[in-house]
């Protein structure tokens, strides 16, 4: 092929989830007020305490204001403008997946997660998010059999009211921040699990989220219960369609690890990062955070994040439970004019508790790139450990790379480690590389991926994979 | 009939604007071993640069043959498929990049290119295992990054050690001796000599002939203000370590000196 060619093709390939799916949808006028929360209440034939609880979220919103300490630059955002509730009309809570939408179907099957394969080859269940719609739950019975809940989160409401009244937001309280409060008020739908006592679950639980709908905003809202000695593994990607308009994406991610149960949690977030120029994209600002409540309980985060125009979140573990473990592995990559502004938040109470924080952090274009990080050991949580490893990798000379690590020890029984560094990838290594038989592009790719390599191998197999190949993606067109 | 490798014809090239390389001739044929020496600034450097690709050089005249193609018309990774091979006089240090993972791709793209197939882990490992006994180096280094906390000696050895696994037509040696011990000067150039081949030539570019008494050079060229100005055997590099390159820039600026 000549090279003009393959140029041009890469570039087209840069963001191939950006397709749009013309599905009727029903979606409620732009604008919030308490209205249109009532209406999502509606119709999602909630019960009072969820509408209460909404209505508490939504006023205390109304006296916050918008974080301002993120190293990230945007435009204002008018609230009023953006719609808090849309459906694609021809649902009607399907059954099964032969009742599913075949355009919904042919939806995922070009985000390569065609469910009716993966139902049968791969074992994952899947839960996935069309908009605000829980559209297709599968394995569910399977599950059931062991007592396991895996549903939309609107189900739950229904179906399992006193388990939702009891957990839902225990770990990010509605007052937390200012885009929990929105998402408390507006979440349409997400997903609900709970894995009861002694439970292994025997499959990787997986959610996909998409957003289709244009000046939608997804607030979707997971809730995640491991009863005692419980293991739970739990995947979650994202992709949106290419838009010129910023789209906003509020999240809440709660995870609640009673004594020695394990929750792993890994994301691959590939929103639409906008154009090279910084035109659309998704504004990705995500609270995510989990309580490892019981003695000897275990969070796992894992993200690799390749996609959205801005990206705010910090996945934070509260280690409650004496000899708890907290784990942050993180891979960030920007390119572009994409900003990222992520780490995490360790808060140890309990006793011998520990923590690992492992975030790799990379930059090219005029992307930019930041660490933030919190370390914190109370008075009374004796002979705790925490390892932060903290690295930036810069592709050029254009993009920038930051660390905010923050670190408060109250007591002198524990240890923290941390450690940083910043390199950067510049012609001189290209050249060696191509010297030796590598394209530049192979050079790149080869570099990031070792530089990722300690987060990928969190990953379970496929999804690891699947981050390898999307980080390359994204990664194409970009040097040279 | 010696098989010409690299010829190298009126070859004119400038860096940042500025006239380095000033018709400069050499022909290379397999098996030889040719040593290029030169004062600072004559140009050795861009030597290699050009002909390994780097960006920052502008050839304004002649032609450079490899094996009887076009080597500048070559992007640098297809010249290095084809066989030509550079040991840096810096190699620089790539964080996040394995040894083992880089040294495997870089074999397998070149295989690839030659129509080879692609080797798997344990047969990688085999082979550079070998060559890593050959040159006295510790296996772990595999498991580092390329080059980083090397010390001077294991990067000049690592380059040797690539040149072994990439197993090139024409090796270019950029002052390969550079800041080694002659322990280590010894060990490097041993490696060197036992990759000397009927099918293969190199060329060792140097300011002082003290490598030349490891690596013995079939001919030594003497490189001033862009140009060969003279060309012998290995007494001329004798001549100047101990004359010094004084008269031979005297000669060259006289035009007596072009053989």
């Amino acid at each position: 092929m000549a090279p003009t060619e393959r140029i041009r093709d890469l570039a087209e390939q840069e963001y191939k989830y950006g397709f749009v799916t013309d599905i009727e949808a029903e979606a409620a006028p732009p604008g919030l007020n308490e209205d249109i929360i009532r209406l999502i209440s509606a119709k999602k034939k909630e019960p009072e305490f969820m509408l209460e609880w909404r209505l508490k979220a939504y006023r205390h919103w109304l006296t916050m204001t918008e974080p301002q300490w993120a190293n990230v630059r945007h435009p204002p955002i008018n609230y009023q403008d953006i719609v808090y509730y849309s459906a694609p009309k021809t649902q009607k809570q399907p059954k099964s997946l032969n009742e599913v939408d075949p355009l919904l179907l042919a939806t995922y099957r070009k985000l390569g997660i065609p469910l009716r394969e993966q139902e049968v080859l791969a074992g994952v269940a899947v839960d996935a998010v069309f908009d605000s719609v829980s559209v297709a739950t599968t394995f569910k019975e399977q599950l059931a059999k062991q007592g396991i809940i895996f549903c939309a989160f609107s189900e739950a409401v229904q179906q399992h009211p006193d388990l939702v009244h009891k957990h839902l937001g225990t770990v990010v309280p509605y007052s937390d921040n200012f885009f929990a409060a929105l998402n408390t008020a507006v979440f349409s739908d997400g997903s609900f699990c709970y894995i009861p006592k002694g439970v292994r679950c025997p499959m990787e639980l997986s959610t996909y989220f998409r957003i289709n709908a244009p000046f939608i905003g997804q607030f979707e809202r997971t809730l995640i219960i491991a009863e005692e000695d419980s293991y739970v593994s739990y995947l979650e990607g994202c992709t949106a369609p290419m838009r010129s308009e910023h789209q906003l994406h509020a999240a809440v991610v709660e995870l609640r690890a009673h004594d020695r149960a394990q929750i792993r949690y890994a994301t691959v977030q590939n929103w639409y990062p906008g154009d090279s120029a910084g035109q659309g994209g998704i504004y990705n600002f995500v609270t995510k955070r989990g309580a490892c409540l019981g003695v000897d309980s275990k969070i796992s985060w894992t993200q690799v994040e390749v996609g959205s125009a801005i990206t705010w979140k910090y996945p934070s573990v509260i280690l409650q439970g004496n000899n708890s473990i907290g784990e942050f592995y993180s891979v960030a990559l920007t390119t572009h004019r994409q900003q990222a502004d992520t780490g995490t938040k360790m808060i140890h109470l309990g006793r011998n508790t520990k923590s690992t924080i492992v975030s790799k952090g990379i930059s090219t274009g005029f992307a930019q790139n930041t660490y933030r990080g919190l370390v914190k050991i109370l008075k009374k949580a004796s002979g705790c450990r925490n390892y932060t490893q903290c690295h930036s990798l810069l592709l050029g000379n254009r993009c920038g790379a930051h660390t905010f690590p923050s670190i408060d020890v109250q007591n002198a029984s524990s240890q923290v480690e941390h450690e940083a560094s910043t390199t950067r990838i510049g012609e001189d290594q290209i050249f060696y590389c191509r010297q030796r038989g590598l394209s530049a592009e192979d050079a790149v790719s080869l570099i990031v991926n070792g530089f990722c390599h300690d987060v990928f191998q969190q990953l379970p197999m496929e999804f690891a994979v699947e981050a390898q190949k999307l980080l390359n993606v994204r990664l194409e067109g970009t040097v040279g | 009939m010696p098989t010409p490798i690299l010829e190298i014809r009126h070859l004119s090239a400038t860096a940042a604007g500025k006239e380095i390389l000033r018709g400069m001739n050499l022909t290379v044929n397999a098996r030889e071993v040719h040593a290029v020496m030169g004062p600072n600034a004559s140009g050795k450097s861009t030597l290699t640069h050009v002909l390994t690709g780097r960006e920052g050089y502008e050839v304004t005249g002649g032609d450079v043959r490899y094996q009887g193609k076009d080597l500048l018309a070559m992007p640098p990774e297809d010249r290095a498929r084809e066989g030509l091979f550079l040991a840096f006089q810096y190699p620089v240090e790539i964080p996040g990049m394995k040894m083992m993972q880089f040294l495997k791709a870089a074999l397998n793209a070149i295989r690839k290119h030659r129509g080879l197939e692609e080797l798997d882990a344990l047969d990688f490992l085999t082979i550079v295992k070998e060559k890593m006994q050959l040159l006295g180096m510790d296996p772990d280094l595999l498991n580092r990054p390329v080059n980083a906390g090397f010390s001077g000696g294991e990067k000049k050895r690592n380059e040797i050690l690539q040149m072994a696994v990439l197993d090139p037509t024409l090796a270019v040696l950029d002052e390969t001796d550079s800041g080694l011990d002659i322990d280590a000067l010894k060990i490097v150039a041993s490696g060197v000599n036992s990759l000397r081949r009927q099918d293969r030539a190199m060329i060792v570019i140097t300011h002082y002939q003290r490598l030349l008494n490891y690596i013995v050079p079939d001919y030594v060229h003497v490189l001033i203000d862009g140009r060969i100005v003279k060309t012998g055997g290995r007494e001329l590099a004798l001549s100047v370590e101990a004359q010094g390159y004084g008269w031979l820039e005297k000669q060259a600026r006289e035009g007596t000196a072009m053989p």
